[in-house]
């Protein structure tokens, strides 16, 4: 038994069962301790993972190879910076509680396990660790109707999916004999069964639930604007990444020789959701269902990569989701911010000015807008680029079109935020903001604009771990 | 021939009673088809030789999973005869999607092929003397361990979760202190007093203070109360 | 498979029984006793008076959270049953994995017990 393999994991898991005691026999409220533990848990863990050697283990449950590497590494960034938002968020809006940590380190360690997965079994079960988490998260500050409006929603609609994606399951189980992906491989036959498809299908449409694809999108705005924000911090960064590793690991390792059966549905999982994050963002006021809109969006571009089913693309997919991560992390960071006499603001209208209020913070704004219009030379930009590429390599033009024409759309409200900040009458000043939170915005923006300056380490990683998944 | 009467039986009624959980007009009715749809489901698991299976959805889902839903049946306050209103206008979309489904299961059956190696796929075969329930420990804990302790950290974020939701503190409320009820001694509530001939319960000062009373007559409005302190006799007495 | 059936057809039998004598008592009843409903026999008895509203109240939410967190250590139990029968097998592994999943279980309880959630005012 090779247990070490999952060595990372199991000490993050140790470290929660740890920060849960240290939280609950503390007299003083625990949050701020219990939060950076569970940061300093997560740097740990990464240190780990960096240095544990590829295998396979638990008899085929458990996966390390570069790929997830690449990936567990991303979620934890993600995963890091949306605690280091909730320590400025949690405290304003009162809900400081020592859980809150907690839970986003077990939502943690079900997305590493979900990336890891190779088995059925294991997917779900990492699956399903992560999304109860979040759903208790979405609900935290349980005294605002909106946000267990957002909780309930999303935990209705999330177990849809969940049963969505187990009936997909079974079906590939009867059909293939196997729970293994490894074994599911072996036993399938280049011509598939209509039942196999269908279950393929399920598990696409549950797995695309969880990355919040159209048409699989409905819960995205409500739950974004309703959750706390620092809830929506995380739920726009670290699930997606664990949720689209979890894509290109399924249709890439068992039903990497089905690709005709799949391609169809991705290609189609793809438009419709470029198209409705362009168009429907476009009348969105508040800034946190702007968001909403704009996450759909961008994981139909990352599925563009998807689409091709090439080691480039899935190259690209994977560089797309480090550039979304960042420049993510640091919208929101900058949404926490928008505070006036201590209540927080979400309108768009509420950036009026903000240019000369603020110029700092305007600036860092700017920069991420940019970025998700995909402006060189922001790091949005190389993320557009890698995948668009790989889809005219792989001859998908008429996605490349789309996703060019549909982020020009797209272009137009990520505009007007920067037009609304500096060409707009100026309101009044933003209450003055955390040094946490600067920090993130500001690192975040750092990144997001010199990019292309380190962005090589980063793409040579991907380009391994895109060969390692296709192996 | 009994199994395949019985099989039918219990399939009946399983199907019979699942319709009825989404038909009953009164939700709680609804839950107790839902009961008897599980016993019949474990009836069939045994049927299939899965005793395991069959005394666990006993166990659980009767036992615990159906109680929990009486009790959100009863905690939720909403009006039943409202809630049914979209019925007639939902009906339409709801059939098409369950013809839709049913089309694509018809399809699946159709094209029913079993893989050719599905009878060495078997990751652990059981053994012809092993009974189910054993077969089933013999790989749980040590081939599937992963799987197990991660269904560990499930119930232990679902145990979180349900606190984090529902758990009000109340600084007020009364709690049972176990340590305190047991250190207690005879000298803490009970006061022994000598009472000489004429002499008043005001000249001995046993009352309870009153110090938040103005004014003396009050006290004689009162009457005399027994010589036990504040902290009653259950020990229970910490109001804060 | 026969041999295993085999040994439930005693609750078969005793299901039997149970089905035909609740069927028996409700439907001679029906039969033989004397019927005469009218409305004011029908409705629900309130001690002299006419009831003032339905009977369904709210619960308080604490009540769900006992069930649930009975929910729980049931489930945690239900693993252990397998784990009993098959312990002189899977050798010390299977046996330190059981402890580790219990000892996950007793963090969640000195949680819950510190928290207050198994007292009841």
């Amino acid at each position: 038994m090779t247990w070490q393999i999952a060595l990372p994991e199991i000490c993050l898991g140790g470290a929660g069962l740890i920060i849960l005691m240290v939280g609950v026999l503390s007299r003083r409220n625990a949050f701020t301790t219990a939060t950076l533990l569970a940061i300093a848990a997560f740097i740990a863990t990464g240190y780990l993972i960096l240095a544990e050697a590829p295998g396979v283990g638990y008899a085929g449950l458990f996966v390390a190879d570069a790929f997830a590497r690449f990936m567990q590494l991303l979620v934890l960034a993600g995963a890091i910076l949306a605690l280091l938002l909730s320590l400025d968020y949690n405290k304003a809006a009162a809900i400081d509680r020592f859980e809150f940590p907690v839970l986003v380190l077990f939502s943690t360690l079900g997305m590493l396990v979900m990336i890891s997965a190779g088995n059925m079994i294991s997917l779900y079960l990492g699956l399903e660790l992560q999304s109860l988490c979040i759903y208790v998260l979405a609900a935290f500050a349980r005294d605002t109707r909106r946000s267990v409006e957002a909780g309930l929603k999303y935990f209705v609609l999330g177990a849809l999916a969940s049963g969505l994606l187990l009936y997909g399951i079974s079906l590939v189980y009867g059909f293939s004999g196997g729970m293994d992906f490894a074994e599911i491989r072996a036993a399938l036959t280049a011509s598939p069964a209509p039942g196999l498809v269908i279950g393929i299908v399920f598990m696409v449409a549950g797995i695309a639930f969880k990355l919040s694809a159209a048409p699989f999108h409905m819960w995205t705005p409500d739950v974004y604007e309703g959750a706390p924000t620092s809830v929506t911090a995380l739920l726009a960064t670290a699930p997606k990444v664990a949720a689209i590793a979890l894509l290109l690991r399924v249709l890439a390792e068992p039903f990497g020789h089905l690709l005709q059966s799949w391609q169809q549905l991705i290609i189609l999982v793809s438009i419709v959701s470029m198209l409705w994050g362009a168009f429907a963002a476009i009348g969105q006021t508040n800034i946190k269902r702007l968001m909403a809109y704009s996450s759909i969006g961008h994981m139909g571009y990352a599925l563009i990569g998807l689409a091709t089913g090439t080691a480039a693309g899935i190259r690209g997919v994977m560089i797309y989701m480090v550039t979304y991560v960042f420049m993510s992390a640091g919208s929101f960071a900058i949404i926490i911010a928008m505070r006036r006499g201590r209540q927080p603001v979400e309108r768009i209208a509420d950036l009026t000015g903000l240019g000369r209020t603020d110029p700092a913070l305007a600036l860092a704004l700017a920069v991420f807008m940019f970025s998700m219009a995909g402006i060189p030379p922001m790091a949005g930009f190389f993320g557009k680029l890698y995948v668009f590429l790989a889809a005219v390599q792989g001859g998908l033009w008429t996605l490349a079109v789309l996703g060019v024409l549909t982020s020009v759309v797209g272009a137009y409200y990520y505009l007007r935020v920067i037009k609304v900040m500096y060409f707009d009458a100026a309101g009044d000043a933003l209450d003055k903001r955390s040094g946490v939170l600067s920090t993130v915005a500001f690192g975040a923006a750092a990144f997001t604009v010199f990019f292309a300056a380190f962005s090589q380490p980063i793409i040579g990683a991907a380009e391994a771990a895109s060969r390692a998944l296709l192996g | 021939m009994l199994i395949t009467a019985v099989f039918w039986i219990f399939a009946t009624i399983l199907v019979v009673s699942a319709a009825l959980v989404v038909s009953a007009r009164n939700p709680v009715h609804s839950v107790l088809f839902l009961i008897l749809c599980f016993f019949n489901a474990a009836g069939l698991f045994l049927l299939a030789g899965a005793e395991f299976l069959a005394l666990i959805l006993v166990v659980v889902y009767v036992g615990a999973v159906a109680v929990l839903f009486l009790f959100v049946v009863m905690m939720l306050d909403v009006n039943f005869t409202q809630l049914r209103e979209g019925v007639q206008r939902y009906a339409p979309v709801g059939a098409t999607i369950g013809v839709v489904l049913l089309a694509e299961l018809l399809m699946t059956f159709g094209g029913v092929r079993v893989a050719p190696s599905l009878a060495t796929l078997h990751v652990a075969p059981i053994a012809a003397q092993t009974s189910n329930t054993e077969a089933l420990g013999l790989v749980l804990y040590t081939h599937y361990v992963l799987a197990f302790q991660l269904s560990g950290l499930v119930l232990l974020v679902a145990m979180i979760g349900a606190i984090v939701l529902t758990l009000r503190d109340k600084p007020r409320a009364r709690r049972q202190s176990i340590a305190r009820q047991t250190t207690r001694e005879v000298g803490d509530t009970l006061l022994m007093v000598d009472v000489r001939p004429g002499q008043t319960m005001a000249e001995l000062g046993i009352f309870r203070p009153l110090t938040t009373l103005p004014q003396a007559p009050a006290l004689d409005l009162i009457g005399p109360t027994p010589p036990v302190s504040a902290d009653d006799a259950t020990g229970r007495g910490d109001a804060a | 498979m026969t041999l295993l059936l085999g040994k439930y057809f005693p609750i078969l039998v005793f299901m039997a029984i149970a089905i035909v004598l609740s069927a028996a008592f409700i439907g001679l009843s029906l039969l033989f006793a004397k019927q005469k409903p009218y409305a004011e026999k029908l409705s629900a008895y309130e001690c002299g008076f006419e009831p003032f509203d339905d009977a369904r109240r709210r619960f308080d939410v604490r009540f769900y959270l006992v069930a649930i967190l009975f929910i729980i250590f049931d489930l945690e139990v239900a693993f252990l049953f397998p784990w009993a029968v098959s312990l002189w097998r899977i050798g010390a592994f299977g046996f330190f994995s059981m402890l580790g999943f219990l000892a996950v279980l007793t963090v969640g309880f000195v949680y819950e017990w510190r928290k207050g959630a198994l007292d009841w005012e």
